[in-house]
């Protein structure tokens, strides 16, 4: 069992992501403690990539604002030193293949066992491309974390079968994004996950209010939520932290 | 290592959402390939609508002019849409209507292939949206009303440096959001699997015909074969049947910008390393943390920090040569077929004219050097005059 599996002990879990270094990387360290004392069960922290592909306009943005403030994967990692003096929950990184794959796939993963990273989602890594990174994940004891798109059908038990930590699910075609409304068969996703697996699903993309929260809880183990809180923290800058914290707890008490 | 890998280049990098979109498009394109129904139709709209064979002319005054090789140019540009980017979306196109496709979607960089896409989607009957980098429907502005003549609708994209390579991410982007009904038509030998093979197929033809045409008008192979390279798709086309006759050497050009020692530099080969982008593993542009840089090149065509992975694997392997032409050297080429010739290349395709003239006269005279003109350069003059510091205007 790894680490990540504790997300899931505590109920439903609520699993934020935010951009490092959005808008500096003091403001990620205060928030990454504010979400975790609002209730947060497990962070994915971003290192931003230049060209993010599978997100939409918000997550760029804050891609950017990151990258020209001066984030790189170095300045990252010290964040994660700090952050794992006090932070007890898991934390992933959510980044792109190259960010990884130009570090030196082997060196990226062996500093993330080192100062406290639990597991890597990379979303332009499908089923197909994973041998890429998953040995070296596996030797250093990092999940690497499947996802399923509502147009995966048939795939899920294929990808189900061999994933590890939890199922990323994707909610809606598209990017990430806010969206009013989430059309996809989530239960049924999920149940052929469960079917081939026993392991956790979480639900991503569009998710953004409590309500929405609360109904796929209902279907899944866990919430995914991105583009939400960075709205918030492009709106109030620097002073964001007590807003995040706020925003987290509201969307943990309805999926509790 | 998974599928579609030219040595370790290649493979499928690509979100969930589109895999099944990816394998249908390999099982449809293995199912029509060598399906003669499909080969019919295609050749027909390569011969009645996009105007092939093109010319492989001899190129006497130049020849004359440089005192060396014996100069061919394969005459791309005379292709219907004013470039080989139509042997490309011919292809894809059908394919799409045999896949019940009624959408089609596509980036374009200096609009040639955006305008080939709207071209052939007009003809087809489908709806057609094309994805330009905000920087590039400025400076290609006839390119844009062009398209839209034709009836596509054209998104200018802002994100990142608002050029070619936000325009792919941006088109992928809108592949995620919309699958059923649509293709994404990619303009060159890029992306992830199928891609790149599939483009490098319906751009093999003109090293079929240039084969064939140097058979008959020298009775013997060309010494040289030489094309700009961008993605590499009208390169690939005019390398691929030559990549056995071992006595042929393949030089792609490269846009080295302001020079490949700046900043403001295209120049994959010379300037870039192995990551993982847009589909492939193969060289890109890009910072220590991978980051990918934001190039530059005078050439919209050019503009972009990747190669196709096949052109990562000629280059490994060392089959094909990768020099780096600067703005300036490609301006002067520009400037120099329209006066010896009477031939006005695309500022992309004078990438390989201005390598010609340094290598030509360094070469015997009974050697042949064929140039790949990959586009004409109407499209062009209006930069290159004010290039020259002439206040025109399009």
């Amino acid at each position: 069992m790894s680490n990540i599996s504790k997300a899931f002990e505590n109920g439903k879990a609520f699993i934020p992501f935010i951009t490092c270094g959005d808008p500096s990387l003091e403001v990620t360290e205060e928030i990454v403690y504010a979400m975790e004392e609002a209730g947060a069960d497990l962070i994915e922290l971003g290192i931003p990539f230049s060209d993010p592909t599978a997100e939409g306009p918000v997550i760029q943005e804050a891609n950017i604002r990151a990258l020209s403030g001066g984030v790189t994967t170095e300045k990252v990692f010290d964040l994660v030193r700090k952050l794992r003096k006090k932070v007890t929950i898991p934390m992933v990184f959510m980044t792109y293949a190259n960010v990884v794959f130009s570090y030196g796939s082997e060196k990226f993963i062996s500093i993330c066992k080192e100062i406290g990273i639990d597991g890597l989602i990379l979303p332009d890594i499908p089923f197909e491309e994973k041998e890429e990174f998953e040995g070296i994940c596996k030797k250093y004891g990092l999940d690497l974390i499947s996802l399923i798109a509502p147009t995966s059908h048939e795939r899920i038990s294929m990808i189900a079968k061999e994933a590890n930590g939890f199922v990323y699910c994707v909610s809606s075609l598209g990017v990430t994004g806010t969206r009013t409304e989430i059309t996809t068969d989530i239960g049924a996703m999920i149940k052929l996950v469960k079917d081939v697996k026993d392991i956790p699903c979480a639900v991503g993309f569009g998710i953004s209010t409590p309500e929405q929260a609360k109904h796929m809880a209902e279907k899944a183990d866990g919430v995914i939520v991105g583009s939400a809180i960075i709205k918030i923290c492009a709106k109030y800058g620097r002073d964001c932290i007590p807003y995040v914290k706020e925003y987290v707890k509201s969307m943990k008490d309805a999926i509790r | 290592m998974s599928k579609g890998r030219f040595g370790i280049h290649g493979g499928q990098y690509i979100p969930e959402t589109l895999m099944n979109a990816m394998l249908e498009l390999e099982e449809a394109y293995k199912k029509y390939k060598d399906d003669p129904e499909f080969n019919r139709e295609l050749t027909e709209m390569y011969n009645e609508y996009a105007g092939r064979p093109s010319r492989l002319y001899y190129a006497e005054r130049m020849t004359k002019d440089l005192g060396g090789a014996k100069i061919y140019l394969k005459r791309e540009d005379l292709n219907h849409t004013g470039s080989h980017k139509i042997n490309n979306v011919i292809g894809q196109m059908l394919l799409a209507k045999r896949m019940g496709k009624t959408r089609v979607i596509a980036e374009t960089g200096a609009g040639q292939h955006g305008v080939a896409t709207a071209t052939v989607a007009a003809m087809m009957g489908m709806e057609c949206e094309i994805y330009m980098g905000k920087e590039d429907t400025i400076r290609q502005a006839l390119n844009v009303y062009r398209m839209r003549l034709l009836g596509a609708k054209v998104h200018p994209v802002e994100s990142g440096t608002a050029t070619l390579k936000d325009a792919v991410s941006e088109t992928f982007r809108e592949w995620t959001n919309r699958i059923d009904d649509t293709h994404y038509v990619i303009g060159s030998v890029m992306g992830p699997y199928p891609f790149p093979e599939m483009v490098r197929d319906f751009q093999s033809v003109i090293s079929k015909e240039i084969k064939a045409q140097m058979m008959e008008k020298e009775g013997r192979l060309p010494d040289v074969v030489m094309a700009c390279v961008g993605g590499g798709s009208n390169a690939m086309g005019a390398f691929y049947n030559f990549i056995q006759d071992e006595s042929v050497r393949l030089i792609g050009c490269e846009a080295a910008g302001r020079g490949i020692d700046t900043f403001e530099t295209a120049a994959t080969m010379n300037t870039g390393r192995l990551g993982i982008f847009h589909g492939m593993k193969s060289y890109f542009c890009q910072d220590e943390f991978g980051q990918i840089a934001p190039v530059y090149s005078i050439s919209a065509g050019l503009d972009y920090p990747g190669i196709g992975p096949e052109h990562a694997y000629l280059h490994d392997i060392g089959r094909a040569e990768y020099v780096a032409i600067t703005d300036d050297e490609a301006v002067d080429a520009f400037e120099y077929l329209s006066k010896i010739e009477g031939i006005i290349p695309a500022i992309e395709s004078a990438h390989a004219v201005a390598y010609a003239m340094k290598l030509a006269p360094t070469m015997d005279k009974n050697k042949i050097i064929v140039i790949n003109i990959s586009g004409r350069g109407d499209k062009d003059v209006a930069a290159i005059a004010r290039y020259r510091g002439e206040d025109l205007h399009e």
